[in-house]
Parts: C-alpha cells; structure tokens; sequence
C-alpha cells in the first residue's frame, strides 16, 4: 500500500493564493467604497478635504438632489426604454431565427448561418460611420427607436439561441408532430417555454449589454433630453468636480449602476452562463 | 406529416426572415457603405466624390494617427497580458467552492457589469489630484503626489489600470470554466506519483486549458483595441494625445471634424488590424500545438 504525501485536493489549492486574492479584493472594492464614501458626505465639508470622508455626519441630501433634478430622472427613463426594447427585440428575433437554424430545414440554411456567424466579427467601429449617414436618412436620430435599433443586429443572440434549441431532444417536436401540429405551433407552444432559462440568460446579458452602451448613444442623441444615463453621467463629468461636487458625482454613480446591480445580484448565475457559456461553446 | 415537418421548404425559411432583414439593413449594408465612403470624399450635406485610396494615403500619413496606433498598441500589449496572467492567477486561487471564494469570485466579476462613464467617474475621482484617493494614500506615507491623468507617460498606464479593473472578470470566469472540465483522475494519478504542486500546474493544469487561454488572449486583444470611453472620459487622448486611441481618432475625425471619408477610412483599416491581430494569435497557437505534438 503506498502511502500519498499530498491527496489530489492539496494539489490544485493553495492558501496563501487564496489569501493574495483575497487582498486584491479588498483592492478592487476600494475605489467603490470611496465613491459610495464621498455620495453620502455634504458637497461643502468635501471641498475642504475629502478625508472628511471618514469621519461623521453622513448625509442623503445627494441622493434626494438627484431625484429632484429632473434631467437625471428622464436619463433614466430613456435607459429604460431603451434597454428594455432592446431586450424584447433580440429576444424575439433570435428565437425565431434560432428555432430555424436548428430545427427546421430550409434551402441555403447552411449558408445563411455561417453568414450570419461571420457578423460575429464586425466591429462596431467598421459600420458606425454608415449607420450614422443612414440614420440621419430617415431622420431617426434624437428618437428611442434610433437608439434600440442598431444592437437589434447583433449575431451573438441567434448563435447563443440556436445552441439552446439544439440542445432540445429531438422526440419533443416529434411528438407534436403525430398531433398534426402546425410548424409555427411547435415553436410557440412546445418549444419556446422549454427555452425559458435560456431566454432569462440572453435577456439579462441584453439589457446589462443596452444599459451600458455608450457610443451609440453618444453620437445619436445629442439632445440632452434624450440622453440615456451612460451619455448624461459622461456630459455632467466633463464639468468636473467644479459645479455640481463630489458628493453628486458620487450619488450620481451610486444612483445609474443600481439597476445593474440589483440584476446581478439576483441573476449573476444566469449572467455567467451567457458571457462565459457564449465564449466557450 | 412528421415527413412534411422534417422535409425541406422554403416557407420555413421565414422564421429567419426579421432576424436577416435586421441583419443586411443594420449591418451588412452599413459594412458595404462604410468601405464604399472610405472611398470617396464625402460633403455634409450630400454628395460623394469617388476619390480612390486618397482617404488611406490622407489617414496613414498623419501623424496624430500614427500616434494613435503606437498608443494603442501598448496599451493593447500591456493589458492583454496583465488581464491574461492575472484572470488566470484568480481561477487558480479562486476555484474552490467555499463561500469565501464564491464571494471573491462575485467581487472580481461585479465590476463588469458597469457602464463605461460609471467606471471612469470611479476612477477619475480616485485619481484627481490634491482630493483623491490616490494623493490622500500618496500623503499618509509622505510621497509626492502624481497628477495621474494630466502628466505623460502616467495618463495612458491611469487609463490600464481602470481597464484592468473593468474587464477582469470575464478572463478570470472563461479559466474557472475550463478548469472545472479538466477530468479530476489525472490529479488522482498525480497524487499517486507523489508529483509537486508546481509540477501539476506546468504538466496537467495549464496544458489543459491552453486552448482556452489562446481563447481569452484572441478575446481581450480584439476588445482592447476598440478602447475609446475610458481614454475619451479619463484624460480625453491627453495630454498631447498620449493616451488617444484609434477609436477615438476616428470618433474625432468623422463625428467632430465631420471628415466622413477619412473616418470611414480610418475605421476600416483598424477592422484589418483587429482581424489581423486575431489571426496571427490564431496562427501563432495551431502552429505552436503542431510542434508540440
């Protein structure tokens, strides 16, 4: 009987990395820390020094000035629509498409998604340019179909989607079938709720994707009133720290990530799944 | 009629007719008239000139843009591998499936999901001078304060370090899931060879996932190649456009210059450079698997 020195666990764990890691937290979470710090502190106590930071009072009165200035609150609500349409839409195009490219046959099927799989690879920056000209055509910038529309595009939705129905078992549709069911019934009533942890995962991935956009937004709405929270934080910044103080900017951070946040909060597994299952497959 | 539903027809093609139609107007369209602009010299209001590779030679012959590329490629050589080695240092320590692990590994990935302005609002008021976190750290232990983001040579590594923090999590996610597939016997079998734990990570662990840090590599140099929000909003290319990328080049000169066929240019030559990038990466690691086996 041969005795082991380490056992197979001891072998790809280490403490002391653990403890490294660990201390690279504390460093990650610092600059978070301090802007939620300097959110709750008085903008005039503040600009005599912001290691007032540490010490009490702490106040609201940053959080109750956003939701009174009306500009940050209709930032918001153009976020919303935005990303939330946005969501709808991909989620509604990609199944569709992602139903067909892996269930159904139809001529020059193969070739449409490896076309389609190629559009993975455009960046945004090699189009902007037309789709800015194109946008101005009918007149759709300044609008919050101009803003959903051009993510609408994105292949990452149909590919991620038809990997989840081909993970179906097949005897599903076939059982449906015996029922003489219509093709567009099979998708809509026995296919599409089997996909709903999928639909959870592309639709979360979509709107964190649509609530954080920035270049888009930045050159199509140039209007301040319809700025989308991302391009009205970016427009109050360029007038830094002299106007508004830190405290504002603090709270303004605070205030644009809590949607984010909360998703993750509730959903990280499904937001895992999408941005490491979608790379690795 | 389980026949029909499995036979090939053209009807049911029209499942991916909303999805195609979005696809050529919103980007195989765009792609075709961003080239054909790149080609002429295009008037605001209306009217193009074709004009041949005049806009290339006009956008390869600056020198701001040169200076674009330069920056951009160090930044792109210094972050992909810091995100690479430092993702896969965090897998490492982190997989385990204790709650203080799990906790660290959210902490990591949190900062992911923030917007780009929310990430240099963070960063910037951590950096400003006299007022920052950075000048009062710099104070308590009696050093001499930078001014990171307005000073050569500090602006663009101020700019790293925020791009460090914000895309973290992804790299170090992709090595936790590759890790995971790696088969638990052969760390059985080398328990039984009383291997090292150095041993292990050089002979099982790492050739394990090479294909999967060939993956995050090809990943993080086609994204970081397209950084423009954190340069534009932390230090605004400066000072003296050392921190300016080539995305923000071409924001300038087509969306500030309004100089539309230089820009148009501009962006399809940094769209061969990604592609070319990729590929070589690609390239380099078949090749490097080949003379291994």
């Amino acid at each position: 009987m041969k005795t082991l020195r380490y056992s197979p666990e001891h072998l790809t764990s280490n403490r002391r990395l653990f403890w490294i890691a660990a201390a690279l937290g504390i460093i990650m979470m610092a600059p978070v820390a301090w802007i939620i710090g300097l959110s709750f502190k008085d903008n005039a106590e503040l600009l005599r020094g912001t290691e007032a930071v540490f010490s009490l009072p702490y106040t609201l009165v940053n959080y109750t000035n956003i939701l009174k200035s009306s500009s940050v609150f209709g930032w918001f609500m153009n976020s919303m629509i935005v990303a939330v349409g946005q969501t709808f839409g991909v989620l509604l195009l990609s199944s569709l498409a992602g139903y067909a490219f892996a269930r159904l046959e139809f001529p020059f099927r193969k070739t449409l998604f490896i076309i389609v799989l190629f559009g993975l690879a455009v960046p945004e920056q090699a189009v902007i340019i037309a789709r800015h000209q194109m946008f101005n055509w009918f007149d759709l910038h300044n609008t919050h179909i101009g803003l959903i529309l051009p993510n609408l595009s994105s292949a990452f939705g149909v590919f991620l989607m038809t990997q989840f129905f081909r993970a179906i078992p097949k005897e599903i549709d076939e059982a449906a079938m015996l029922d003489n069911a219509s093709t567009f019934r099979i998708f809509w009533k026995v296919l599409l709720p089997l996909t709903l942890p999928a639909q959870a995962t592309l639709g979360i991935f979509t709107f964190l994707q649509a609530w954080n956009d920035y270049w888009w937004p930045l050159i199509s709405a140039t209007k301040a009133d319809m700025y989308t929270l991302t391009i009205g934080i970016a427009s109050s910044q360029t007038n830094f720290a002299q106007s508004e103080g830190l405290g504002f900017l603090g709270a303004q951070a605070v205030f644009a990530s809590l949607p984010v946040v909360i998703v993750y909060i509730f959903f990280q597994r499904h937001i895992v799944t999408a941005v490491s299952g979608g790379a690795v497959k | 009629m389980a026949e029909s539903y499995r036979r090939s027809r053209w009807s049911n093609g029209l499942f991916v007719v909303p999805y195609l139609s979005v696809f050529l107007t919103l980007l195989v369209f765009p792609l075709g008239w961003g080239i054909w602009l790149s080609l002429n010299k295009v008037d605001l209001f209306g009217g193009e000139r074709f004009i041949g590779l005049k806009n290339y030679a006009r956008v390869l012959s600056d020198p701001i843009f040169g200076q674009a590329v330069k920056n951009t490629v160090i930044f792109v050589g210094v972050s992909v591998p810091t995100l690479v080695i430092l993702g896969l240092f965090l897998a490492l320590a982190l997989n385990k499936t204790t709650k203080g692990s799990s906790f660290l590994r959210g902490v990591f990935f949190a900062s992911s999901i923030l917007s780009v302005t929310i990430v240099t609002l963070i960063w910037r008021i951590v950096f400003i001078p006299n007022d920052g976190l950075m000048s009062l750290i710099f104070n308590y232990f009696g050093w001499q304060p930078i001014g990171f983001l307005s000073t050569q040579g500090w602006s663009l590594f101020s700019v790293g370090v925020a791009t460090v923090w914000w895309c973290i999590g992804l790299p170090m996610m992709l090595f936790l899931a590759a890790l995971q597939q790696i088969p638990k016997d052969l760390y059985e079998a080398a328990a039984l060879d009383n291997a090292t734990r150095w041993r292990v990570l050089t002979r099982i662990t790492l050739p394990s996932i090479k294909s999967t840090i060939m993956l995050v590599a090809v990943i993080q140099v086609v994204m970081q190649f397209q950084l423009f929000g954190q340069a534009q909003l932390m230090t605004n290319g400066g000072p003296a456009g050392s921190s300016r990328p080539i995305v923000m080049y071409i924001y300038e000169v087509g969306f500030l210059r309004w100089d539309i066929g230089m820009g148009a240019a501009a962006s399809q030559i940094l769209f061969l450079i990604i592609l070319c990038a990729a590929m070589l990466q690609y390239w380099i690691s078949t090749r490097k698997e080949e003379a291994d086996a």
